[in-house]
Parts: structure tokens; sequence; C-alpha cells
């Protein structure tokens, strides 16, 4: 009789929790946001980041009431899908955002991903947020995507013009790893430093994605003594390898990269010998990082066990499209309506300090506002933290 | 040149390590064993988690690695493949189980370790330099040594104690062994546990150079299958000869082809198909099996 009891009592409670929950989830409508990234295999770290940034900012917002938009209050969702770093796979990731009636969804993270949904994305009405760099997604008659970063063509040439007049740098050698996006960063930083006038003193070396050696790919990179080394579109885990190997090699100059990097990442696999190593980051640095950027910090942290630095740029996406829709409600089911609004749509940085704005931008290297103004912080490593070595906007 | 032979030499080293465990559990159970790649990332992350966050002496961290991927390799051999080999004559059979279980054991590293690019402290500090031409840190040649030592080790088990024997008894007629006397079921678990722990024991090595991430299993993999049809399937000296053969093909390229782009694995992968055109049993297997 007893066990009988405490069958019915468990069944209660677990009948009174389950429709507690169904009524929480039920007070608010649902907004549903895509994520179409890689979130396995060895780049398995640039989209995780992405995905659990959002994950993150979506579960503030849920706990602190949800997030109204012309008057109606709403629970944000995120809908992700794994492209394996496969455009093939990305085609299907987006045709799942369609079929689900998503209008925005933040990836895919590479060049061909991108390329790939361009179709599926303007034909089923979805604006989408690569983290890719190539122009002609972004220039007209191309539509529907916003870069969600800022690109190695923007940050490459204030970084090397820093170093020039800064360092006295007039050399400079490029190493990527043989695959798109690396290999179209490297030219676009080529590209760069010639017209700046530095000397480009290497610049064919490359090395395969799965490289977990690399003094034998840096040995003759290391012979043409560069000032400069530059590790174009380098994952956050191949960098610190290369990094020591060139190290150890004795190179003394500067080492850099137009991607984001993670401090931890940098530390454990290179310790001291990261010191100086410039990248491009976010606004987490302890001088920039506003109340709110600190607060997200904790919660994901929280959320996930530990924090990657490489949301520092990755945490805008999401904020841009609430923003934007709360701009012009209508935009929710409208891309039209949305295209319009970014023209004119200004709000305030909640992850900055000062007077930081969120707006869209691209005007110069696009031709029209196809790309979040995300502030172009660029970072110096020293001993396990990152420190801002200069701030700049892009156009 | 100094350079590029130190280079063969150590990445020699550490791939016929690789290649060793793969080789060994195809000549006892003719599996073609996909998650060998995983295995050795996960043994990566054990010497990671004991030594880089717990402060673990090095050594311990890398028994543990040892320890962990002999357990795990005797219950993959003992819940998934015996019963697929007992039940299934078809090779694709357990082709298919160990695809499967790659896909598991990488979904199970990105939940236990996440996604990040993980790295231990250097476990010897400095870099030997021969008036810049050759230049070797310490650590890479310590890791070399302790890989050369762990291979004639390895050797040294195979030829003269009783497991050794029982195993390439196997290897060479798995029914005269059982005719021997020799427990097939027993032997088979511990050649695959043996073949798992050389796994971790050279991910716990290299985690000291190369760090470790989820991704480098399927890439990993690959490189061990290469270097064991290159010696011959199933034939110890042969993943050894394969994996020496690939360290320095890849060191020459590297050094001497680089202005021409990143052609060395291109070459490598034309070289090796001529090769097995040529000879499909690789340099030291037999064209019967």
């Amino acid at each position: 009789m007893q066990r009988r009891t405490l069958m019915k009592a468990a069944l209660t409670a677990v009948t009174l929790t389950a429709l507690q929950a169904t009524t929480a989830l039920a007070e608010n409508t649902v907004l549903k946001i895509g994520f179409v990234g890689v979130t396995s295999g060895p780049a398995a770290s640039w989209g995780i980041s992405n995905q659990r940034s959002m994950e993150a900012r979506a579960a503030w917002i849920n706990e602190t009431g949800g997030y109204t938009i012309g008057g109606t209050t709403y629970d944000i969702e995120i809908v992700s899908f794994d492209d394996q770093k496969d455009p093939k796979r990305a085609i299907a990731g987006m045709e799942k955002m369609a079929q689900e009636g998503i209008h925005y969804v933040v990836g895919p993270n590479v060049d061909d991903g991108a390329a790939a949904v361009r179709p599926v994305a303007e034909s089923n009405g979805i604006m989408y947020f690569p983290y890719a760099f190539p122009k002609a997604l972004y220039q007209a008659p191309a539509s529907n995507a916003v870069l969600g970063m800022v690109a190695n063509y923007q940050s490459g040439p204030a970084i090397y013009k820093y170093l020039m007049e800064e360092k006295g740098v007039k050399t400079v050698a490029f190493i990527a790893a043989n695959e798109s996006d690396p290999l179209s960063q490297r030219e676009g930083g080529i590209e760069a430093a010639t017209a700046l006038g530095m000397e480009v003193v290497s610049d064919n070396v490359t090395y395969q994605v799965d490289t977990t050696d690399f003094t034998p790919v840096l040995t003759p990179v290391m012979r043409s003594r560069p000032d400069l080394l530059v590790l174009s579109g380098v994952s956050p885990a191949n960098a610190p390898q290369l990094i020591r190997s060139a190290r150890e090699l004795g190179f003394e100059g500067i080492i850099s990269t137009e991607t984001a990097q993670d401090a931890g990442v940098l530390a454990e696999g290179a310790g001291d010998l990261a010191n100086g190593f410039i990248s491009v980051g976010g606004a987490s640095t302890p001088e920039l990082a506003s109340p709110m950027m600190a607060e997200f910090v904790q919660r994901y942290t929280d959320m996930f066990g530990e924090y990657n630095d490489e949301s520092n740029t990755k945490v805008y996406a999401l904020e841009y499209i609430l923003e934007t829709l709360k701009a012009d409600p209508s935009a929710i089911t409208d891309v039209d309506a949305f295209q319009v609004t970014m023209d004119t749509f200004e709000a305030p940085n909640p992850y900055m300090n000062g007077d930081a704005k969120l707006r869209y931008v691209g005007m110069s290297s696009f031709g029209q506002k196809r790309q979040v103004s995300v502030p172009l912080v660029v970072n110096v490593y020293q001993d396990g933290a990152f420190e801002t070595l200069f701030v700049a906007e892009v156009d | 040149m100094e350079q590029i032979l130190a280079n063969g030499v150590y990445l020699g080293s550490q791939y016929a390590m690789i290649a060793l465990g793969l080789t060994l559990i195809f000549a006892l159970m003719n599996v073609l064993n996909f998650a060998h790649g995983q295995m050795y990332v996960i043994g990566g992350f054990v010497t990671y988690t004991f030594y880089g966050q717990w402060g673990v002496p090095f050594v311990l961290a890398l028994v543990m690695s040892c320890v962990t991927l002999a357990i795990l390799g005797a219950l993959i051999e003992r819940f998934l493949f015996a019963p697929v080999i007992k039940g299934s004559s078809r090779e694709e059979s357990t082709m298919l189980l160990a695809a499967g279980i790659a896909f598991f054991l990488d979904a199970v590293i990105l939940l236990v370790f996440g996604e990040k690019q993980r790295g231990v402290p250097k476990i010897v500090d400095g870099v030997f330099n021969w008036d810049f031409r050759l230049i070797m840190p310490y650590d890479r040649i310590l890791i070399c040594v302790l890989a050369i030592l762990s291979i004639v080790a390895f050797i040294g088990l195979m030829q003269y104690t009783k497991t050794g024997r029982a195993l390439r008894a196997l290897a060479q007629d798995r029914t005269a062994a059982q005719l021997m006397g020799v427990n097939v079921d027993r032997y088979s678990m511990i050649g695959f546990a043996l073949g798992a722990m050389l796994a971790g024991l050279v991910g716990g090595l290299l985690v000291t150079i190369t760090g470790v991430n989820l991704g480098m299993g399927g890439a990993t993999s690959i490189k061990a299958f290469m270097m064991v049809m290159i010696g011959g399937a199933g034939v110890i000296s042969g993943a050894i000869w394969g994996g020496i053969i690939l360290g320095f093909m890849e060191a020459i390229g590297l050094a001497l082809l680089y202005q021409y782009g990143d052609i060395t694995y291109l070459l490598i992968f034309v070289s090796l198909m001529i090769f097995l055109a040529i000879r499909p049993q690789g340099l030291m297997g037999k064209p019967w099996g």
C-alpha cells in the first residue's frame, strides 16, 4: 500500500513538473533562429563557439522573460545543424531551416559552404550570417548574406600598417593550410602587404589541414628570415603548434593572424612561446568589455564549463538579428523589410564600453550594407591572456 | 640535409608506432580498425587530463593512457567485434562496425573533452641547435627515443614471451593455433587490447609535441592505413618500415618541394598507387595474405 502511495505521489510530482515546464514554455511565442555550421571534426571549434554563443544568449533571454518585438514577447529557440564543413550538408541544413519556417540563420563558417547555401537562402527568404569572406556573397546581386565578422582583407591591412609604423616591419612571409579559406586569405594578405610596400619573402608554403607536426613545414619559411610571419586563416587548433615550431626553429620576429583565437588554447599549446602573437578578437579585453559582456562570459562558462575567446566576435550575430527585428517587427517573416531596415538601423552596442553602436556596414567593401559592424579589436597574447593592441572600425 | 634526416627519423618513429597497433589488430582478427585514430586521440586526452590538468607525473599519465586504452580495447573486442566475427563471415560487417565505433568515439570525445585543441606543458625545455644546420627541440628527441624504445619493447614482447608467441601463432593460422591449445578468444582480446594500448601510448607521447583535438582521429587512421599498405598488412616489421618510409617521404617532400605548393602528399599518394599496382601485398606482405 505504501509503495502504491509513493508511486502515486511520484507520478503526480512528475506530471506537475511536466505541466509546469510546458506552461513556462507556452507563456511566450517561440521565435526560432537557425545555425548551420561545422560542429564536428577538426574545425569544430569554429562552429561550436557560434552555436554555444547563441544558446547561451538565448537561455539568458528566456530566463529573463523573453525578448519583446513589436509588443509580442518571444522565447528564443536555437535550431542547429552540423554541416560537417561539407557544402552538400550545408545546403541540406539550409533546406531544413526553410522547412521549419526559419528566416534568420547564423553560419555557415567556411567559404564553400556559405557560397553553396546562397540559392536556398535567397529562394526561401532566409537572411544568413556567414563567417566567410568571399566578396561575391555580399555584393549585389547577392542580397541575403550578411558577413558576421571582420574580413581578413579589412583587418590585414590595418595590422600590417600598424606593424610597419610601430615595429618597423619590412618583410613578411605567409603560410596557409591547403584549403579554400586559408588560401584565399593568404592571397588577400599578400595583396594588402604588397600594396603597403612590404616585401613578401615567402608566399607559397602550405600544409595539409590534418598536419600535427609543423617543424618540417616551417623550416623553408624560416630560411627566408621574415620580420613578420602571417598564419593565414589559421584554425585555433593549428595556431599554437605553428607558433611553437616557429619559435623552436629560432624565429624571433612577429607572428600574426587575421582569425580569432582562444587564449587558453594558446597557453596550453605554446605557453610563453605565444607571447607577442597578434590576432583579431572581439570585445572581451578588460578595458573594452561592458558589464553585459562580462555577464555573457560568465553565463557561457556556467552553461558549458569553459569559455571560448572566439565567442567574443560570435556573440554579435544573434544580437544583430534580434535588434533589427525589434526595429522593424514586420521583418520577422519578411526579409525584404529586414534588408530595408538594415540601411538605417542603429542601436547601442551592449557588449562594449563607451558609445559603440550596432549598425550594418560594408559600403566600401561590398557596395551595400551587408556586414555587421563588429569592432576590429586587434589583440596581442601575453602570459595567458589577450591585451588590446589597437581598435579600429570597418566602414 | 641533416635537418631532413632528423625530421625523417622523428616522423618515421612516431608513424611506425601508430601503425603497429593497427597492423597487430589486422593480423590477429582480419579487422580493419577504422577507430584506431580515435583511440590515439583518447590516449592523448587521458595524458592531457592526468598530466596537463591534474599535475600527475608524465610517466604515470602515460601509464594511465595505456591502461585506459587497453581496457577500452578489450571491451570493444569482447562485446562488439567477437560477437560480430562469430555471427558473420562477411568482412564488411567488421569494417562497418569499426566505422561505427569511430563515429561513436568521436562523439564521446566531443562530449567529454570538448571541441578545443589541448596541449600540455613541455616535458623537457630547450632546443638542440647545431649551427642552424640541425635544429631539434629536446622534447622531440626524447619522444623519438621513447618511441624507438617502445617499438623495441613491443618486438621483444612478441618474440620472447608466451603471450607474444601465442599472438604470432594466432596471426599465422588461427585454426592451427586453436588446435595447438591456444585460447583463441582470450588471445584475440589480449591482442586487440595491446593494439589499442599502443594507440594510447603514442597518443600520450605525442600530446606533448602536437597537442590533441577531436578532429585528429580520422586523419591519423588514414595515415596509419597508408603505412600498413606500404609495409604489408598484418606484418609487424612491415608497419615499422611503412612508418619510416612515410616519415622520410614527408620530410624530404616538405623540404625540397615546398616551392611548388602542397604537392608532397599528392606525390606520396601517386607513388603509393603505382607501388600497390606493382606490389599489392606491400613490402613485407605475402601475396596469399
